[in-house]
């Protein structure tokens, strides 16, 4: 099964400390060894950002920033994994990392299936 | 056990899934200190066995894994404790062994607390050791690596439960009996060794892949499960070139599954399928790490070599942009490095694409004598197509019910059926002379 997770935190979460980019370059090297993380990235500013809307008809593209986002999407990670519990318990050992290593960061990790053919097979 | 696991509460569904992130690093780590695969894995699983008791009520601890390895340990150390005490009981030995223990247990402490890496690396090299047979090597190491119960081995080889145990079991027993050491083979033994288990993690994903029998012709979890094992192998051998190969070859075999079968399960053969379908995420990194071993000198290997041909496929957005004639060369160079009926086979295919299929038979020919191929119902089925491509419908059809006869795969019994079928109906009727 194929999980995406989306990291999102505020606007401007500002440099992350050292110890933090430490345990995060740990982390990548142990995601890689458990074979289960196909692709991972972490994304510009929204400040750099466009958006390209369909509403009433009209599609335009909006140049970022935006005001409205309260949280923005920062990085994401793509893995293969057995279920939705070892996806979340990934997710839960990601959000740890922070706790432990960048004092005050808030934010979340968004856990989403990419669907395949097995999410609509109708035997177990 | 663990069937217990996944029918309980939400705690144990994270409990199952803890144990599966973690199993094979706790095995490892003990594995190296007790030297007993069995007995190190008797220990982890009386750590999931505490888990399941205590967190339900505690609640899962922010980090489970250094929990489950904290308390394997301390069941390793409490055995060692008692196996120590009975000694002295018998034994009588002297005073200072308390002391002595007590040493040993603080070593314990610090090795196990060391860098797992090398202990996968050496759990991977003993669960395909080649003083067990290759069944047993391939269970063993789903079973240790995989974290997979026995009833989902089972499942996946379509044997029953029992079997697989027995053959965990015997397999446990023989590494202990042989004294099989717990480390990374150097030197003129690791080739050999190094072959064992890219053997065995490409035929748990070749069973999965093309399921030799039963009723789906993939089973999807079996490849995703070797392709993880050949990931993980790829990061902790970063240099060996096959390793690298033999990822390449399943990343791009695996990125076709969604297309390589109909909705009902029918197998669509490579150049019908709908190349949209294939996973691009996979194809890309199928070809990073084919250029991976080709860095590192191994362009040549078996296994960059078949993936070096998968990657032909792969790198074709159309059919006809198929590069046939490089794959013929790829084909020519596998024959000479590993000569054998199956390649030869292969190469017969290609060379039909690239030259004609009276070119493709004509290599056949020479192998419709040969005894290993007497019962491979792919040997039929591919002179089939080639009989039926010239227009020699009679001898297709004769073929290809020779190959329904011999397959056990239920679908694929049923797409060669149609092809005999085609055959049929092709031949200008004829009436009876």
């Amino acid at each position: 099964m194929r999980f995406l997770m989306l990291v999102k935190h505020g606007e401007n979460p500002g440099p992350p400390p050292k110890e933090f980019l430490d345990a995060m370059a740990k982390l990548g090297e142990e995601a890689a060894k458990s074979g289960t993380m196909l692709q991972s990235g972490g994304l510009s500013p929204i400040a750099k950002s466009t958006c390209v809307r369909l509403s009433r008809g009209q599609v335009t593209a909006i140049d970022g920033p935006f005001t409205e986002a309260k949280e923005v999407v920062g990085g994401f990670a793509m893995f293969e994994l057995r279920s939705k519990e070892e996806a979340i318990e990934g997710a839960k050992q990601f959000m740890e990392l922070h706790r432990k290593y960048w004092p005050g960061w808030e934010g979340e990790t968004e856990v989403r299936q990419v669907l395949g053919p097995e999410a609509f097979d109708p035997k177990p | 056990m663990l069937s217990v696991v996944v029918t309980a509460t939400d705690t144990h569904r994270a409990i199952d899934a803890v144990w599966r992130i973690e199993s094979a690093r706790i095995i490892a780590g003990l594995t190296r200190i007790v030297r007993d695969v069995g007995l190190a894995e008797e220990f982890a699983q009386d750590a999931l066995v505490a888990a399941l008791q205590q967190w339900p009520e505690s609640g899962v601890p922010d980090n489970p894994g250094a929990w489950l390895m904290a308390t394997a340990k301390h069941r390793a150390i409490d055995h060692f404790r008692r196996n120590a005490l009975l000694e002295r009981k018998h034994q009588e030995i002297v005073r200072d062994l308390e002391s002595k223990q007590d040493m040993a247990v603080a070593d314990l402490h610090s090795a196990i607390d060391d860098e797992v890496g090398d202990d996968l690396l050496r759990l991977i090299f003993i669960s395909c050791h080649p003083v067990l047979s290759t069944e047993a090597r391939v269970a063993l190491t789903l079973r240790l690596l995989g974290g997979l119960t026995t009833e989902e081995i089972a499942r996946a080889f379509l044997v029953s439960e029992p079997t697989i145990a027995q053959r965990i079991v015997r397999a446990k027993r023989t590494l202990a009996e042989e004294h099989v050491p717990f480390e990374v083979p150097r030197g003129s033994e690791l080739a050999g060794r190094l072959a064992s288990v890219l053997e065995v993690i490409y035929l748990a994903f070749n069973e999965g892949y093309s399921a030799t029998a039963g009723d789906d012709w993939m089973r999807p979890s079996l490849c995703d499960e070797a392709l993880r094992l050949g990931r993980i192998l790829a990061e902790l051998a970063p240099k060996e070139p096959e390793v690298h190969g033999l990822v390449a070859l399943m990343e791009i075999q695996a990125s076709r599954s969604r297309a390589r079968a109909g909705t009902s399960g029918e197998p669509i053969l490579l150049l019908d399928q709908n190349r949209a379908l294939w996973d691009r995420l996979l194809i890309r990194r199928g070809l990073e790490a084919l250029e991976r071993a080709e860095k590192l000198g191994g362009a040549r290997g078996p296994y960059a070599l078949q993936a070096a041909i998968a990657a032909c496929h792969a790198r074709a957005r159309l059919p006809q942009e198929t590069d046939w004639p490089r794959i013929v060369a790829f084909y020519e160079e596998l024959a000479r490095l590993t000569p054998s009926p199956i390649v030869e086979l292969n190469r017969a295919v290609a060379v039909a694409m690239a030259f004609g299929p009276a070119a493709g038979l004509q290599i056949t020919d020479t192998l419709v004598s040969e005894p290993s191929l007497k019962a491979y119902h792919l040997l039929s089925s591919v002179r089939g197509d080639f009989l039926f491509k010239l227009g020699r419908f009679a001898e297709a059809q004769s073929e290809f019910e020779r190959a329904v006869s011999l397959t056990r795969n239920a679908r694929e019994r049923e797409f060669l059926l149609d092809r005999a079928r085609a055959c049929s109906e092709a031949e200008p009727k004829s009436g009876p002379r």
